[in-house]
């Protein structure tokens, strides 16, 4: 458990890092380096130089601009977890977040770097789909940016350009009687989740369902948003059945990831009910009523 | 490739371990956990799976629990750190945690202590007063094959009962 050798640096700025990173196409970025040095410990990854971001400052900003909550690359996952901004104007992040990794993971993992990384039960990834947020980055001196719907192709994979540098993210912030419920099913508290499901909705004055959101991680290549089910539910109450109804509707032609953990049934009839329970706290919050858990 | 292999490309850094600066000089793959058994004879922070899943290499940094084998220890250039050698107030004596582990039997092997201490320092520091839940939530991270967890749950809150009680001027005390 002793990965192989490589160059450090530590740019001072992005374009610096983008620079480094340009030069040398087996380099590659360590934000907080809570997956990759544990790849690199198995020698699963061997990057040849190693590009450190964790003390670009300009980097780790949480604030809000327009009506959006931007997110610094390297800001840490543990500081946006207790963010005030973030809990009153992105709640499903913080409602999402203490099920990262553990206190001690989340303590050095970062917003971007778990971004980048995109694994499928990734519990930011989820939300940045679920929320349509956009993936910042920077290369050659220039700034880019990819929806997250476009951003995740694959397990892992990204359409971030060859030679870019995630800079941050924006999440589009919801007004009004907003509501969020989050659930997740794993072996042990914290671990890597089987199936995940993330719901926002707005309610309207009388009631019914005037926005809706709801996406489901871990359960295919990259969290998956379920469209359908947001256009037939829109407009409703939101009474159980007939969330069930479109949920099981909207997950039924999906191919589920199958390994030793689960199975590819189970991880649909679990995304089925755990989105169900995400929507009923989304809609409870968005009434007022206190969060049952 | 090879002469990447034998290159030396060793980097001087600068930490400061339980309150005293060393410099040091490591090789980039170096880890912060190798460089505190190996090159600074820190045995306390122990080293089991080496990929971030046990958290017995659990260390301080900068005051907040981490994986010490999760970064590379010229990523901690500058940085304070505190292992489990770092925690007594004095030759001989103990931690009001590491006294506490002792009391409530926290320990068994031994082998996953160091880090479960440290764990226990950096949730007390933060919140004097946990629930059982936040202990539990707190030591998550943290693999125990020997005790249940039961005692070392017990210890936690035992050392925050009597933290609690340190810190309280004597005319409050009920």
């Amino acid at each position: 458990m002793k990965a192989a050798p490589f160059e450090y640096s530590r740019p001072a700025d992005i374009d610096e890092a983008c620079a480094l990173l340009a030069a040398d196409e087996s380099a590659r970025v360590v934000a907080g380096g809570q997956t990759l040095v544990a790849m690199m410990a198995m020698r699963l990854a061997r990057p040849t130089r190693l590009i450190d971001i964790n003390r670009i400052a300009a980097l780790s900003y949480i604030r809000t601009e327009g009506d959006d909550v931007k997110i610094g690359a390297t800001a840490r996952q543990c500081v946006a977890e207790r963010d005030a901004l973030i809990a009153k104007s992105a709640p499903l992040l913080a409602r999402a977040i203490p099920n990262i990794g553990h206190a001690a993971t989340r303590a050095r993992g970062t917003v971007g770097g778990s971004l980048a990384n995109a694994d499928p039960a990734a519990e930011l990834v989820l939300c940045a789909i679920t929320l349509d947020a956009v993936i910042e980055y920077r290369a050659d001196g220039e700034s880019g940016e990819i929806p997250a719907r476009e951003f995740y192709i694959g397990p892992m994979i990204t359409t971030l350009p060859a030679g870019a540098v995630l800079s941050g993210v924006r999440f589009p912030i919801w007004r009004g009687k907003v509501g969020v419920g989050f659930h997740e099913v794993n072996a042990r508290r914290s671990d890597f989740a089987f199936v995940s499901a993330a719901a926002q909705v707005e309610l309207g004055d009388d009631g019914k369902a005037k926005r809706i959101a709801i996406g489901v991680g871990a359960a295919t290549d990259f969290p998956l948003r379920l469209d359908s089910a947001e256009a037939q539910l829109s407009g409703t109450a939101l009474d159980e059945k007939t969330v069930r109804d479109a949920l099981r509707a909207a997950l039924a032609d999906v191919e589920t990831l199958e390994d030793l953990h689960a199975s590819a049934d189970y991880r649909r009839r679990v995304a089925v009910d755990l989105a169900a329970r995400a929507l009923a706290d989304a809609r409870n919050a968005a009434q007022g009523k206190p969060h049952a858990h | 490739m090879r002469e990447t292999l034998r290159k030396e490309n060793r980097m001087r850094i600068e930490l400061d371990i339980n309150g005293s600066k060393r410099e040091i000089e490591v090789e980039p793959r170096t880890t912060l956990l190798d460089c505190l058994r190996d090159t600074l004879g820190l045995t306390g922070a122990h080293a089991g799976c080496e990929h971030g899943v046990c958290g017995a290499c659990t260390v301080l940094f900068d005051g907040v629990a981490v994986r010490s084998c999760l970064m590379f220890a010229v990523q901690a250039q500058g940085s304070a750190i505190t292992t489990i050698e770092g925690v007594t107030p004095g030759p001989g004596e103990l931690s009001p945690v590491q006294d506490a582990f002792c009391e409530t039997h926290g320990m068994q092997c031994g082998f996953c202590t160091p880090a479960m201490i440290l764990t226990a320092h950096a949730l007390l520091a933060d919140n004097p007063n946990p629930t059982r839940e936040q202990i539990v939530e707190a030591i998550s991270g943290n693999i125990c094959r020997c005790t249940g967890y039961a005692q070392i749950v017990e210890a936690i809150a035992l050392a925050a009962e009597r933290l609690r009680g340190a810190n309280r001027p004597k005319d409050a005390r009920p």
